[in-house]
């Protein structure tokens, strides 16, 4: 085991710079996740840090060693691939011995250790097949097998449940989740899934064109984003995004846009710029309510509605912009109502249009 | 529309029709003449087989092609291994894979010239033609008689073949390795291989289906050899193959029944290896 630093790490393709000086620090036996939309620049870290990519400038460091020019079979990583990437004319068993094979291990260890693993990802009866003969889920289980058959410092994960159907890929997340529990090595998990971000990290890294927006804890991110992108990509449905403009009435501060009026409490009014963009998410607004004097709350015009069973999701236009909003499933609301919502202003967040930042 | 049980013969119908007519009776009648007399008029039973089975020039003839499948296939298919590994890796691979595939648009015979001029000989002291010769001359060396001397005018011969069928191998070996994931060699470095071990461990196992595809098809075509001996020695200097004499005994000698004969031979030996390449073919069908 061992933690993985990245200090100003770049990559550059060509002319394209795919990765822009990051610092990233995963501690020892953590579970990082690197999150982001495609082209972010997040497998192109993770191939890094496997040494399948050359680092274009900065420092790449596993446990004590710098490894920049060391290569793969040196670095004492495991990966796991999108693709699985078994090999397909071997059987489970050699799939799983190979790389101990080629650590010259001796037989009975790596029996022991390929028979152990089997064992704890329920493939034992699998040992003879070969990868074609498999379904997705233990071809998965299998890439995962000879993974931790290797008990590498650092596991390496490429969007490994992104080829599995959504029940697996749920079932694979929690097993994944136990697995790291028990195994407690360092693991660095690349998704596009914010809630396999969400629910697998012990710290999650936010990515978007090459630069880490946030590293934090999944909820310190979800409650507290660092900026407009993290807020909109963290959270399903995402965060709602409403421009107003800031004046202040008697005294009183209060957040104006079309079809709301939010007051603005004293502590939190400092410092706030005139125009700034409001942010709630779809779970922070309740209603419909009646009451058309009650503090806090929004006007919009029902567009589209989704019965979930366990959630309400309206959609509705509040003023020129879309919103959604996630609701007690018992309420009855019709495409076209004209409804009143109630924003929980605790969790309200801002952000100044300009440079997309969190004010609060 | 029910299928009645005509409909199949009516769509293979054509295909039968032709493959009879310039296949299937040609080799029937083949078979037949191949028992027969010089003139195809008086039957002789096996005379022309022990012919093809005890003749000196015929034994030379089958010594000759043995070495030519054994080293023209061991060549042709290693070269164009070994090329398309090594191609894969750089960046100009695709110029290379021009150059290296260019001898295959050149026709035997026009490939089988250039060579003559590559073998010229003149006696020593006489100015120099051939390009080997030149160079051997410039270093100090004496002028070989590459296509005289046996047994290695043969393996002369079967350098221009070398030289023109290593870029097949190459081509549908390179396709090959293009098709193996990318992710596989990956998985294998950092499972621990060193490139060498990626080759012989993930790489070959996985090529090995089309290396034997395009080993039958190399050794099918090198028992049919013909114009690069014909236009080069013409069989003299013990360098001749069973097409040529084939060749020779039907065309030149006119005696259509041992042409015929040795043809039926040829067939047979070559029949094995298209069985081969037709299972193989389809067990690979199966597997995708």
């Amino acid at each position: 085991m061992a933690e993985v630093v990245l200090t100003k790490v770049v990559k550059k393709f060509g002319d394209f710079t795919a990765v822009k000086g990051i610092d990233l620090t995963v501690e020892d036996g953590k579970f990082t996740v690197l999150v982001g939309p495609s082209g972010c620049g997040k497998t192109t870290t993770l191939r890094m840090i496997a040494g399948l990519e050359e680092v274009t400038s900065g420092e790449i460091r596993i446990g004590e060693r710098v490894v920049n020019n060391v290569p793969p079979k040196d670095r004492d990583i495991a990966m796991v691939f999108q693709n699985y990437a078994l090999y397909p004319h071997m059987d489970v068993y050699n799939n799983m011995a190979f790389g101990l094979k080629l650590r010259k291990i001796s037989k009975d260890e790596i029996q022991r250790r390929v028979n152990q693993a089997a064992a704890l990802l329920g493939i034992e009866n699998k040992l003879k097949s070969k990868p074609r003969e498999l379904s997705g889920g233990q071809r998965q289980r299998v890439a995962v097998g000879r993974a931790i058959v290797r008990d590498p410092k650092v596991f390496l994960f490429d969007e490994p449940l992104s080829n599995l159907d959504a029940k697996l890929r749920v079932q694979m997340r929690t097993e994944l989740e136990q697995l790291h529990h028990r195994l407690k090595t360092t693991t660095i998990y690349v998704t596009h899934d914010q809630v396999e971000a969400m629910t697998l990290g012990d710290r999650i890294a936010v990515m978007r064109d090459g630069v880490i927006h946030q590293y934090d804890s999944p909820k310190q991110t979800y409650d507290h984003p660092a900026d407009r992108f993290v807020a909109g990509f963290i959270g399903s449905p995402a965060m709602n995004f409403l421009p107003a403009t800031v004046t202040s009435e008697d005294g009183k501060v209060f957040v104006v846009g079309d079809g709301f009026r939010f007051p603005l409490p004293a502590e939190k009014a400092s410092g706030v710029p005139n125009k700034v963009v409001v942010g709630i998410r779809p779970e922070d607004l309740d209603g419909p309510i009646t009451d058309e004097n009650a503090d806090g709350t929004l006007e919009a015009t029902v567009t589209v509605t989704e019965q979930l069973g366990s959630e309400l999701l309206v959609y509705a236009a509040c003023g020129n912009e879309a919103i959604v909003a996630n609701l007690d499933p018992h309420h009855v609301i019709h495409i076209d109502d004209k409804i009143r919502l109630k924003v929980d202003l605790n969790r309200m967040h801002l952000f100044d249009p300009e440079s997309d930042k969190t004010i609060f | 529309m029910r299928t009645k049980w005509y409909h199949p013969w009516l769509y293979i119908g054509p295909a039968l029709i032709l493959l009879g007519f310039f296949l299937v009776y040609p080799s029937i009648e083949t078979f037949i003449i191949s028992f027969y007399g010089p003139n195809s008029q008086q039957f002789v039973g096996f005379a022309n087989y022990i012919y093809a089975f005890t003749d000196s020039s015929m034994l030379t003839a089958f010594r000759n092609n043995a070495i030519w499948l054994v080293v023209f296939t061991m060549f042709t298919v290693s070269f164009g291994l070994i090329i398309a590994v090594l191609v894969d890796r750089v960046r100009y691979e695709k110029i290379a894979k021009s150059f290296i595939f260019l001898p295959m648009a050149i026709s035997m015979v026009g490939a089988s010239v250039i060579w003559k001029f590559m073998y010229a000989f003149k006696p020593a002291g006489a100015p120099q033609v051939g390009l080997l010769n030149e160079m051997l001359t410039v270093f100090g060396g004496k002028p070989v008689a590459w296509l005289i001397r046996s047994p290695w005018n043969t393996l002369a011969l079967i350098a221009i073949g070398v030289w023109m069928w290593t870029g097949f191998c190459m081509v549908i070996l390179s396709a090959a390795l293009k098709n193996i994931p990318k992710q596989l060699t990956e998985a294998a470095r950092i499972d621990g291989a060193n490139e060498w071990q990626v080759f012989l461990r993930i790489t070959l196992p996985l090529l090995w289906p089309t290396v034997a595809v395009v080993t039958t098809t190399m050794i099918v075509f090198v028992l049919k050899i013909f114009d690069i001996v014909y236009v080069m020695t013409n069989g003299n200097f013990s360098t001749d193959v069973i097409a040529n004499i084939m060749y020779k005994q039907a065309f030149l000698f006119g005696n259509y029944g041992r042409g015929s004969a040795i043809s039926v031979i040829l067939l047979i030996l070559i029949i094995p290896m298209m069985w081969i390449n037709i299972r193989r073919f389809r067990g690979q069908m199966e597997t995708r």
